[in-house]
């Protein structure tokens, strides 16, 4: 049986050890007198049950799924006779390759020597014999131990407090989960990273103004040496997003304090959504948006005012990219502005201010901290945008500040490194990695910040 | 001029058979007349001059055509159970009530014999004159200085920053907090205790010299020591403004407030010179609730 399948089959007991430990515990209640006669409610019971059949069977089959690759592999390669053991890993994976496809049936068993044949038929078997064995040793531990769950219920067994402790392992194992891929993701940026530096010097990536990573795919190409200064990215990033906060700060600022203070409730309940629709569209729509629509326009008021400006210019995208982030800025602004207590409005409006007094003096300073914050992270949001610059600001690493022109990010710059084929260890690809790390750390660095200034408004009221 | 209103009365519950808190609003329904308030709700020199004022929470009527009038450097305590529309009829004199949408108010409200509702009716102005102070302290996440300073600065009442100056000593020293404040004026005011915020409070409403100071249960959230010093201070301010204080004390009432209001499920049942009130008060609801049998 495939695994999946058994992961579905394991479901489907737990779901019947549920219903057997709730139907158990209420046979037993009854002549008692009632459900109240049991420690806990018959539901713990049955959640119970569910839990004893269906987490050693998943571990079980996690366990197994996990291993029983490796472990088949040295079965095999150890099976192997003399002449073809492998030396090193890299003929060994080699070696595996080949004999799985011939087992998979990709190679003709006749193309290839006798031993690797019949290793091939080896692991086929293996194989078959794996799925046999992991499939009745899940479905029994699930029956086995879902059964001993069940066989235990006792009117005086508390259910409740043991189904609250392994569901607490529960939760932290996902929250783990969480945690150990953004992890794992650090490593392998920071891996490639390291491999990145061994060809290309730190300073020179970190120094460079010049950008241009074309590098010979082969020794006897003729093609540029290759430049990997980040500088012209990374002031095209900030370019743009400097661009997109002049836009998203001021309108979505007065917005959420337009909609927190000034509208009416009826007011408030249609605009907000609709506003926050604008975060619902997806940025490669956006993305043609700028790119078909405000380029141009861009391009042909600018013309019109007889100054030169590129059909893909930093100014379009980092316009639209502003009118994405406002529903950011105004969401996240209009939640800090209500979290200022009311009794603040009060006093100042009793004191005579009106109410833009109010919100200048009072409510605005006090939510400063808070709204910066939000800024912080829609700035975030707004160095890692993508889409919409690849479309509407071009691909050109020019160094420059003039919006007119046009610039290229970072994230563009990775998108464009990793997309078509490409030798993986290569300096262009790895480069790729590099950039992404120098992303990670700037965005984090902004997290930080933000975070810190949020927590730091957290401590006024409290 | 005393309006005397009859007591008008049916079936009375007896005293005596009332051992628990009355619990039912039906049998005080039943001895309140809507608009008939016993008492002297009248004054020969009114500050403010309230007839058939009626305050309705979108159809939910909180107050039933009230007529009172507040004299003039008077100190009035509202009193009354919970939820009986003291406060609501508080925040009419500072039009308070017009930031919640579907309050309304009916009949009319003089300061000074202009209408305070009146559309045309500068909101700014009538709050520089009538100030106000809050249940729970609540000064500005500011310094004390720029607490105090606050009004004065909006409504631009110093011209130099010595005169800044000046009003904050003296607005601070008015509300005895000044020796206390005096060395550390550039402090956040929000880490002073409750009871010098109050009086922070109080300082920053009388900084912009308001002829009338509203206190919505100023000591509420004070604990007795503090609760002395802002009834001291009441007693001192009376000298020169008129104050409307409303409070679930009736000790603070008796203490600090020339008439007390009893107001009753949105009724001002009696108004009288406070110690008549507390001693010999003409309705029966007003006795059953200082003599404590519910409220």
């Amino acid at each position: 049986m495939q695994p999946a399948n058994l992961l579905l089959l394991t479901l489907v007991l737990a779901i019947v050890a549920y219903w057997l430990g709730y139907a158990r515990s209420r046979s037993l209640a009854m002549p008692l007198g009632g459900i109240r006669h049991l420690k806990s409610l018959p539901f713990y019971y049955g959640a119970r049950a569910a839990l004893w059949s269906g987490i050693p069977a998943l571990i079980v089959l996690g366990l197994w799924a996990a291993f029983q690759g490796k472990v088949i592999q040295m079965i095999v390669i150890g099976g192997l006779p003399e002449g073809i053991i492998p030396a090193t890993d890299g003929e060994a994976s080699l070696l595996l390759s080949k004999i799985s496809n011939v087992a998979s049936g990709a190679l003709p068993p006749g193309f290839v020597e006798a031993p690797i044949a019949e290793a091939a038929e080896r692991l086929q078997a293996l194989r078959t014999q794996s799925r046999f064995l992991m499939s009745g040793l899940v479905i029994s531990v699930a029956v086995l131990a879902g059964f001993l769950g069940w066989l235990r219920i006792r009117p005086r067994l508390n259910a409740r407090s043991q189904v609250e402790s392994i569901l607490k392992w529960v939760f932290f194992a996902c929250a783990a989960l969480a945690i150990l891929t953004t992890v794992g993701i650090i490593f392998s940026v920071a891996f490639e990273t390291f491999r990145f530096f061994g060809k290309v010097p730190f300073t020179e990536f970190i120094f460079g103004s010049h950008w241009s990573p074309q590098t010979a795919l082969r020794a006897d190409q003729v093609a540029s040496q290759g430049a990997f200064g980040m500088i012209p990215l990374f002031t095209g990033t900030l370019l743009i997003s400097a661009i997109a906060m002049v836009v998203a700060v001021p309108v979505g600022l007065l917005s959420a304090i337009y909609l927190s203070e000034y509208a009416g409730r009826k007011v408030r309940g249609v605009v907000k959504p609709l506003l926050e629709m604008l975060a619902g569209i997806p940025t490669v729509v956006y993305g043609f948006f700028a790119a078909l629509t405000v380029a141009p326009f861009i391009s042909d008021l600018a013309a019109s005012m007889g100054i030169e400006a590129s059909s893909q210019s930093a100014l379009a995208a980092g316009a639209v990219m502003g009118i994405m982030i406002i529903p950011f800025v105004s969401s996240l602004s209009d939640d800090v502005i209500n979290a200022v207590p009311q009794a603040m409005r009060d006093g100042s409006l009793a004191l005579g201010a009106t109410q833009s007094e109010t919100m200048k003096k009072v409510i605005f300073p006090a939510a400063l901290p808070g709204i910066m914050g939000g800024i912080l992270l829609a700035v975030s949001r707004a160095i890692g945008e993508t889409m919409i610059v690849v479309m509407a600001a071009g691909l050109a690493a020019n160094l420059t500040a003039n919006p007119l022109e046009t610039v290229t990010t970072v994230t563009v710059q990775i998108v464009t490194l990793l997309t078509g084929d490409q030798e993986f260890d290569s300096a262009k690809t790895l480069a790729a990695f590099a950039l992404g790390a120098m992303l990670f750390l700037a965005t984090l660095l902004l997290n930080v910040i933000a975070l810190k200034i949020v927590r730091k408004y957290r401590e006024q009221y409290d | 001029m005393n309006s005397v209103n009859t007591t008008i009365t049916s079936e009375v519950t007896q005293p005596d058979e009332v051992a628990v808190p009355v619990q039912e609003s039906k049998p005080a329904e039943t001895i309140i007349e809507e608009g008939k308030t016993v008492g002297k709700p009248y004054s020969d020199d009114p500050k403010f001059k309230l007839r058939d004022v009626e305050v309705f929470y979108g159809d939910a009527p909180a107050i039933k055509k009230i007529s009172l009038d507040i004299g003039r450097n008077e100190v009035i305590a509202f009193i009354g159970p919970s939820g009986c529309g003291k406060s609501t009829f508080l925040r009419c004199l500072n039009r308070m009530n017009d930031s919640i949408d579907i309050c309304r108010v009916k009949g009319s409200l003089q300061l000074d014999d202009h209408d305070i509702y009146d559309p045309k009716r500068d909101v700014v102005e009538l709050r520089a004159r009538v100030g106000m102070v809050f249940q729970k302290p609540n000064p500005f996440p500011k310094s004390i200085y720029d607490n105090v300073a606050y009004g004065p600065r909006i409504h631009g009442l110093a011209n130099r920053k010595s005169d800044l100056d000046e009003i904050v000593e003296n607005s601070l020293r008015k509300a005895g907090l000044w020796e206390e404040v005096k060395d550390r004026l550039d402090a956040n005011a929000t880490g002073m205790s409750g009871g010098q915020q109050q009086r922070l409070c109080i300082a920053r409403a009388i900084a912009v010299s308001p002829e009338v100071v509203l206190m919505d249960e100023p000591c509420s959230a004070l604990d007795p020591i503090a609760t002395a010093k802002v009834e001291e201070l009441i007693a001192e301010l009376s000298e020169s403004y008129t104050i409307v204080i409303v409070t679930h004390s009736m000790q603070q009432a008796a203490r600090v407030s020339h008439r007390t209001a009893y107001f009753h499920l949105g009724h001002l049942v009696e108004v009288n010179e406070t110690n008549k009130v507390f001693t010999s008060p003409e309705h029966e609801l007003t006795e059953s609730y200082i003599t404590g049998r519910f409220g």
